[in-house]
């Protein structure tokens, strides 16, 4: 595994990689781990192999965090998201390690651009109502507005490639709007959603915002499609032969289903105000207008 | 409302139809100005002498409570010594208010706090709920008041109040007022429980107009306590109702003060909202358990200059 | 008058250690010691702190005690063309090209840093300008920063902001600020000239150049390449030079007077021109009113930062049905002010900016005393050495008085009254100015339709002198035009003649 170390030299810590729920690192319920490889095959240790229950607890995080993190100012969410960025710099080194290992072609622009997109993305915050809301001129004496709300929980489907990159394109328009997030990390390449999860914990994003799950994405899929207290989900990580299931499951309770454009993730058109509203809702308000 | 000048003192001023008007027309309060005017004086700076003068006024003003089911005769002889010496060790510390205790236990306050100077206040009325018989809830006041209770701390029935049967919840009051008799009457709005600052607002109203001698924010039994917001709701209907008819009313805050800041933030209040003519325990009360150690630690703070711990404070 | 409390208590409460009420704020003064004044201050032109060309300097002083802070220089015209120089210099070679992600980043730091020298710049925002420490600390600073943030937010999404069209900076932006919320203005001016990549040259009041300066000093740590923004300090001369300068866009923030001189200075030079004017808003207050809201937003609205607003709420219009409680109300109110040193965390009115501004206060209040209005002041020791005035109300006056219709930019508020939802519009409306109005009601649905009236560009509901990044500001009529704030604010400083349609 590694090459033999010489007596004089320190044996590392070794980092074990767990779950992210609720702002906490549990270990899955079901006890079980998985080994995660590199793209030569070198082993780089286990992640927790989530179980359905990790899924439900996950949800049951989301749901109780979500009213909070809606709640907090537009302005605030923002800068709680940018220092997500601040705090991704810092882990730079070990982000690109975790990218080559995975195999990524240039590691240091992956998390390049995975920074700059939390960036991007938590200059949306308060815009959105701005660029996108606005107010109707309805033929009568009301003031008429429309403001997008967030939908409540999401469940994401990271896209296997692309380990960070990919998830944070899908997890970061998930959440400025006030969403709460469960997302399903790429299971062949975990490690870089746990060293999230590690930052997040540290950001100021509020525990439960962001609940991170490693395991099957097979396993789990089924369980968050059906999910009756989840209100949508980004499906782009979900394998094709899967999709029609998901759809399916998903109707049980209506949810919103959304998958990204299939573009150049490094691209300009990979991040989108309409990957934001794709989990959000519109409401219109009525108000009279008189002396 | 009514002229004030020839109402004899244990009288409400109004009649119960009028009350239900009175609520009806109580002056609007608006949620983001009242928050933001009662978290501005709460970054009020209080330094030095004018601290000490506040914390020394925190004590006076203090009901010190205790409301537990578990609360035995032991309890309350500890807590009555802790009353009239909060500081054994200093004779400069001032002696709470008053005990505020369960009706059972008041013969054991009478006896422990004859001569201090120190008042026994009685929780009475069906407390927490006020939902039981009119007549018990009506006897248990008169009881208090025979039994020793100098002062009686009784709730606002909300089933009726929110319901909208003002009259009705204001008769209930006014029978509480004259089953009393010559005792302090503090009415506990359950602010918690109102929704709304409106609603705090017309339950002050209502219960001043009552007859209560202090307004009092809540029970201490549901999530939701004083808030400085409530509080200066509250203080601000007494304003009101102080130029209205010229009759000052208390304030008292209850539930969730813990700590000197707090008080001095709830003193602050008073002081810019009613003037200095409120700041006595005769019009201000703030009803607490663990905020006297508190206060205590500041006062050692401030006369020291090192932070305190509490291992040398006494706990009753 | 009885009182039920003493009536009623069965003994009086009294211990040992009670005596007559003694309650009181000892001072709280914020130190200064977290600002290093230097002595002497140059112009940041290019990067750099340079001595001006001029040879000339002048005293800066605080006006809470009259104690010179530090001599600044005062930029002559060869000054401001250097100046102006480095600024178009920038924009071809280094701005113009930067992307929108990289002008973002750049804006985000700044924001940042000033977030994180957030004491050291309201300390000294007190000291040279004399609003009290707790509104410097808790407005002007904050809010700074957030302009800073939101419009980063906006660089690398300008596509998103004017759908259909290609949106491509200016050039190089003048901007010419006023005294009364000397950082802010700078902020206000400097982040959407940025965000939009523009460069610019800022020049601060003569009374309040320091915050200015050490914005300069926050925006060289930034790294922002050299000559994107310049600060030129001096006084009238040196706004007109700046305003006569090679520049593709002037902004504003001052007075009426000066704003009509520079339009008529611009006229067909093709610069692009945004003002923000003075103000005479009303202030209406329904029957149905939160009256005590009202009163902290009507007190809110005329003595936040000495009345040296443009958007102050100056004159309030209320409901003949609840005049008397409202004017009760108000008077005891004004009583719990607390005027005196800017420093002092407790203070809530602080010094007059300066003797010129005092002056005018002066004339305009003796104006409205010999006009026959009723006035009113709080008793209040003020202090011996600076500029001070004590906050003031006028009853009886009428829409003819001089304070009725004069902007007096000072801590004075004049009070007329009005029967009908018709006639409060058209009191209101009935002044050359447009830039604010309040209106307290608790019923919506006249709030809306008071708005609809208001000839003003700014509305504020059962609130007053609220600000933020996200909301648009600025006038109408004699207030001036363009906005600044929002999205709206974004445009002045962009040309929209592309139409491409692309989305980022």
């Amino acid at each position: 595994m590694t090459a033999r170390r010489g007596e004089d030299e320190r044996l590392p810590v070794k980092r074990t990689a767990k779950l992210y729920v609720g702002g906490a690192f549990p270990r899955s319920e079901s006890g079980r781990s998985y080994e995660v490889f590199a793209h030569d095959g070198r082993s780089l240790g286990w992640a927790a192999l989530a179980s359905r229950k990790d899924l439900r607890d996950a949800v049951v995080a989301a749901r109780a965090a979500q009213p909070k993190w809606a709640g907090l100012t537009a302005y605030n969410r923002g800068q709680i998201l940018y220092r997500v960025a601040e705090l991704m710099e810092g882990r730079r080194e070990q982000f690109v390690a975790e990218l080559a290992d995975a195999g990524a072609a240039d590691p240091a622009r992956g998390v390049d651009a995975a920074i700059d997109r939390w960036v991007w993305y938590a200059g949306w915050c308060d815009k959105i109502p701005q660029a996108l809301g606005g107010t109707n001129p309805v033929a009568g004496p009301y003031f008429n507005f429309t403001i997008p709300e967030p939908t409540g929980v999401v469940g994401i489907v990271a896209p296997p490639d692309q380990a960070l990159l990919g998830l944070v394109s899908r997890l970061a328009p998930a959440i400025v709007s006030g969403n709460t997030a469960v997302a399903i990390a790429s299971e062949t390449a975990p490690l870089p959603a746990v060293t999230l999860g590690e930052v997040l914990a540290t950001s100021d994003v509020p525990g439960g915002v962001v609940n991170l799950l490693t395991g099957r994405v097979r396993e789990l899929v089924p369980w968050v499609a059906g999910h009756m207290d989840v209100n949508g989900i980004d499906v782009t990580g979900v394998p094709d032969d899967l999709r029609a299931e998901v759809e399916e499951l998903a109707a049980e309770n209506v949810k919103r289903l959304h998958r990204a454009p299939e573009v150049d993730p490094f691209s300009e058109d990979a991040q989108s105000p309409y990957e934001i509203t794709a989990l959000m809702e519109f409401k219109t308000v009525w108000h009279p207008i008189g002396a | 409302m009514s002229q004030p000048a020839s109402i004899r003192p244990h009288s409400p001023t109004i009649v119960p139809r009028e009350a239900a008007r009175l609520v009806a027309h109580t002056v609007a309060v608006d949620a983001v100005g009242l928050e933001e005017r009662a978290a501005s004086l709460a970054k009020r700076s209080i330094k030095k002498d004018a601290k000490l003068w506040a914390l020394d006024l925190a004590i006076r003003s203090m009901d010190l409570t205790t409301l537990e089911g578990a609360d035995t005769a032991g309890k309350i002889v500890a807590l009555c010594a802790k009353a009239v010496r909060p500081q054994p060790t200093d004779a400069s510390i001032p002696s709470v208010a008053a005990v505020c205790l369960y009706p059972q236990l008041v013969p054991v306050a009478a006896g422990q706090l004859s001569g201090s100077g120190v008042h026994v206040a009685s929780v009475a009325g069906g407390f927490p709920s006020g939902l039981g018989p009119l007549d018990a809830r009506l006897r248990e006041i008169a009881e208090v008041v025979e039994l020793g209770a100098d002062e009686v701390d009784i709730v606002l029935n909300r089933s009726l109040f929110l319901g909208g049967r003002y009259a009705q919840a204001f008769e209930e009051l006014v029978a509480a007022r004259e089953a009393a008799g010559a005792a302090h009457l503090k009415v506990i709005l359950e602010t918690g429980e109102l929704g709304s600052y409106d609603r705090v607002r017309q339950a002050s109203m209502l219960a001043m107009a009552a007859g209560a001698d202090f307004v009092k924010t809540s029970t201490g039994k549901i999530g939701t306590n004083a808030t400085l917001p409530v509080a200066l709701c509250m203080l601000e209907a007494v304003r009101d109702f102080h130029r209205q008819t010229g009759i000052r009313i208390g304030v008292k805050v209850a539930g969730g003060v813990r700590t000197a800041k707090q008080a001095i933030q709830y003193l602050t209040l008073v002081h810019e909202t009613l003037g200095d003519a409120w700041l006595t325990p005769d019009r201000f009360r703030i009803g607490a358990s663990s905020l006297l150690n508190d206060v205590l630690m500041q006062i050692d703070k401030e006369r020291t200059g090192r932070y305190q711990g509490p291992d040398y404070f006494t706990i009753d | 008058m009885t009182d039920r409390t003493n009536d009623r208590a069965p003994e009086a409460i009294e211990h040992a250690s009670s005596g007559p009420p003694a309650w009181g704020y000892a001072p709280a003064p914020e130190s200064t010691e977290i600002v290093r004044l230097e002595e002497r201050y140059g112009l940041f032109i290019n990067g750099e702190f340079v001595e001006p060309k001029s040879g000339r300097r002048f005293e800066t002083i605080n006006p809470a005690t009259e104690d010179t802070l530090a001599e600044v220089a005062d930029a002559g015209p060869e000054d401001v063309a250097i100046a102006v120089e480095a600024a178009r210099d920038a924009y071809e070679r280094r701005w113009r090209e930067r992307s929108g992600a990289e002008r973002a980043k750049y804006l985000y730091r700044i924001a940042r840093q000033l977030q994180e020298r957030s004491r050291e710049f309201a300390v000294l925002e007190s000291m040279n300008g004399g609003k009290p420490i707790k509104e410097s600390r808790d407005v002007d600073l904050p809010l700074a920063a957030a302009h800073f943030f939101y419009y980063a937010g906006w660089a690398d999404k300008l596509g998103y902001a004017f759908p259909g069209r290609d949106p491509s900076p200016l050039g190089v932006a003048g901007q010419i600020i006023p005294w009364n919320f000397p950082l802010l203005m700078a902020a206000w001016k400097l982040a959407p000239a940025l965000a939009t990549g523009n460069t610019a040259v800022l020049k601060p009041a003569e009374t309040t150049p320091l915050t200015a300066l050490l914005l300069a000093q926050v925006i060289q740590e930034a790294e922002l390449p050299p000559g994107v923004v310049n600060v030129v300090t001096g006084a009238g001369d040196t706004g007109a030079a700046l305003v006569d300068a090679p520049v593709d866009k002037i902004a504003f923030t001052g007075s009426t007077e000066v704003g009509k001189i520079i339009r008529r200075a611009t006229a067909g030079t093709g610069k692009r021109l945004t003002l923000e004017l003075g103000g005479k808003a009303a202030n209406i207050v329904f029957e149905d009113a939160p009256l005590d809201q009202a009163v902290e937003g009507v007190v809110n609205g005329i003595f936040f930062n000495q009345g040296h607003v443009c958007c102050a709420g100056s004159r309030l219009l209320v409901q003949e049905p609840v005049f008397e409680p409202l004017i009760e109300k108000l008077k005891a109110r004004l009583q719990t002010l607390r005027v005196g040193d800017p420093l002092d965390k407790n203070t809530d009115v602080g010094a007059i900016n300066s003797r010129v501004q005092l002056e005018k206060i002066e004339e305009l209040v003796a104006s409205g005393v010999e006009e026959g209005a009723e006035i009113y002041q709080p008793e209040c020791v003020l202090p011996e050495r600076g500029f001070w005035f004590r906050p003031t109300l006028f009853t009886g006056v009428s829409q003819s008085h001089r304070i009725a219709r004069e902007e007096i930019f000072g801590p004075v508020l004049s009070i007329l009254t009005f029967r009908t939802p018709a006639e409060a519009v058209e009191k209101a409306n009935n002044t050359p100015y447009g830039l604010s109005a309040g209106i307290w009601t608790e019923k919506g649905s006249r709030i809306l339709w008071m708005a609809e009236r208001m000839r003003a560009g700014v509305v504020w509901a059962n609130t007053f002198n609220r600000f933020d990044p996200a909301s648009p500001f600025g006038g109408y009529k004699e207030s001036g035009f363009g906005r600044e704030g929002g999205l709206q604010g974004l445009e002045p400083y962009l040309r929209l003649d592309g139409a491409n349609g692309s989305g980022s």
